[in-house]
């Protein structure tokens, strides 16, 4: 087997979620979007923001990554890509996988490296914690991405699959809440916390690609 | 085994018979489990008093809760294997009342907890939430199997849900153990033995074997009439076809 169709898999996952125009400045605008509303919608209190604001930019995380996720292998399925796909003998779980990489580093990578400036809007303290906290996003997005392509390939074939996608993802998306919310609570159990953090993303990267290649083939028949 | 138990011809036999007694049984249990725990067992000051006899039904639910997925996971493997419909059926069936009895133990558990927490919800609560996407995982099962548009699909998308599910059912179980609970621990099956007096133990053993009866005599009943629904099915499209 050559990687010759899982590098032009990925160039074109790459180039769809860079095309519109806008490449990473629409996930941004969408996180800012969201993250805007939250202010207006809870009240401006300092002290309330300062412990919210991490929790919000994991749920921007979660919400960025299934929107980004609802067509990816839709289109695929429609236009007959995922039959040649099939064709070309490249395992399809590797496949999946370059294509939810590549979402995940034109939506998931620019919002958690964007997570420090939109911290210090929600009354951080500046401070290279907001750095390390960056990281974890950016580890957790990756997990997010990783379940929501599950949730993207299952529903491929169905009408209307973003409900879908979001009913079947949200809880397997519960590990990655509770330990990145924990790793940054500072409280009890937040030492140990990124290194949770990592493992269940590490399950999810193992584990994922395998159900996608299942569903993939079944949307396929 | 599993080709001895994947003929539906002889579910349909066996079911006959064996679903009317898990019903009678299963009644009868649960009747005998309320009556000794609404009535005759004391009540327990420690446990808020009048309101611990919830118990009764909630700990059966939250058993089932747990057993059903585990059914569903099994049953999702085996056909997934095997292909054996049967047990695709059995999958089918089992979730829709996994979701039911999960959502008893949510509510009975959160009708516990208000006089004796003073809470009817504890977003920290390890116990709780494990149940509560328990619940998500069902639900999202079976609005995944009702989206797709033919049976075949539906079992596949359905099986491949399920087995990512039952992976993550231990993870969700881990993380959210991580964060303390005001959810008294387990007291029946411990590394000790029971922890709980037996005038408490035997009504609620009994109630959780009623329930688990009954609950195997609906799914059942569920399974006979799809095979039926199925048989209908490809009896019409025969018909269709030699037309």
């Amino acid at each position: 087997m050559s990687g010759a169709p899982l590098l032009a898999a990925f160039r074109q996952s790459l180039g769809e979620a860079w095309a519109g125009g806008a490449g990473a400045l629409l996930p941004l605008g969408f996180l800012g979007g969201t993250a805007v509303l939250v202010p207006l919608g809870i009240g401006t209190d300092a002290a309330t923001l300062k412990a919210v604001g991490p929790g919000i930019i994991w749920v921007a995380l979660a919400l960025a990554s299934l929107v980004t996720l609802e067509r990816i292998f839709q289109a695929d399925t429609e236009d007959g890509t995922l039959d040649l796909w099939l064709q070309a003998g490249a395992p399809v779980s590797a496949l999946a996988a370059a294509k939810t990489l590549a979402h995940w580093l034109s939506a998931g990578l620019p919002l958690a490296l964007f997570s420090p400036v939109l911290a210090l809007m929600f009354q951080a303290q500046a401070s290279p914690a907001l750095l390390v906290n960056a990281g974890l996003y950016a580890l957790g997005s990756l997990a997010f991405f990783f379940w929501g392509g599950v949730g993207a390939a299952l529903s491929a074939t169905v009408r209307r699959g973003g409900l879908l996608i979001s009913m079947i993802a949200l809880p397997l998306y519960v590990p990655t809440a509770v330990f990145g919310a924990l790793a940054m609570s500072g409280g009890p159990g937040s030492t140990g916390a990124p290194l949770f953090l990592a493992a269940s993303t590490l399950c999810a990267c193992a584990v994922a690609p395998y159900a996608m290649s299942a569903a993939l083939r079944l949307a396929a028949d | 085994m599993w080709s001895y138990f994947a003929n539906p011809h002889k579910f349909l036999r066996l079911s006959d018979w064996l679903a009317p007694t898990f019903y009678a049984v299963g009644a009868l249990c649960i009747a005998w489990g309320l009556w000794q725990g609404l009535w005759v067992v004391p009540k327990d000051e420690y446990q808020g008093g009048d309101i611990m006899r919830v118990m009764f039904i909630h700990v059966p639910a939250a058993w089932l809760a747990m057993a059903s997925y585990s059914a569903l996971a099994v049953a999702s493997f085996i056909w997934f294997v095997w292909r054996h419909e049967l047990a695709d059926i059995a999958a089918k069936s089992i979730a829709p009342l996994g979701a039911v009895w999960t959502a008893i133990c949510l509510a009975t558990g959160a009708i516990w907890g208000k006089p004796t927490w003073g809470t009817w919800w504890q977003w920290n609560d390890a116990r709780m939430m494990s149940v509560l996407f328990l619940l998500f995982l069902f639900l999202g099962y079976v609005a995944l199997r009702a989206s797709m548009d033919t049976r075949q699909k539906a079992a596949r998308a359905g099986a491949i849900l399920a087995m990512v599910g039952a992976i993550n059912v231990p993870l969700i179980k881990f993380s959210v153990d991580m964060v303390e609970s005001i959810h008294q621990g387990a007291s029946v099956i411990t590394a000790d033995g029971p922890k709980m007096a037996a005038v408490y133990l035997t009504p609620l053993l009994i109630s959780g074997l009623g329930h688990s009866l009954f609950f195997g005599g609906l799914v059942m009943t569920s399974m006979r009439t799809e095979i039926r629904e199925r048989r209908i099915a490809r009896l019409r499209a025969a018909s269709l076809e030699g037309a």
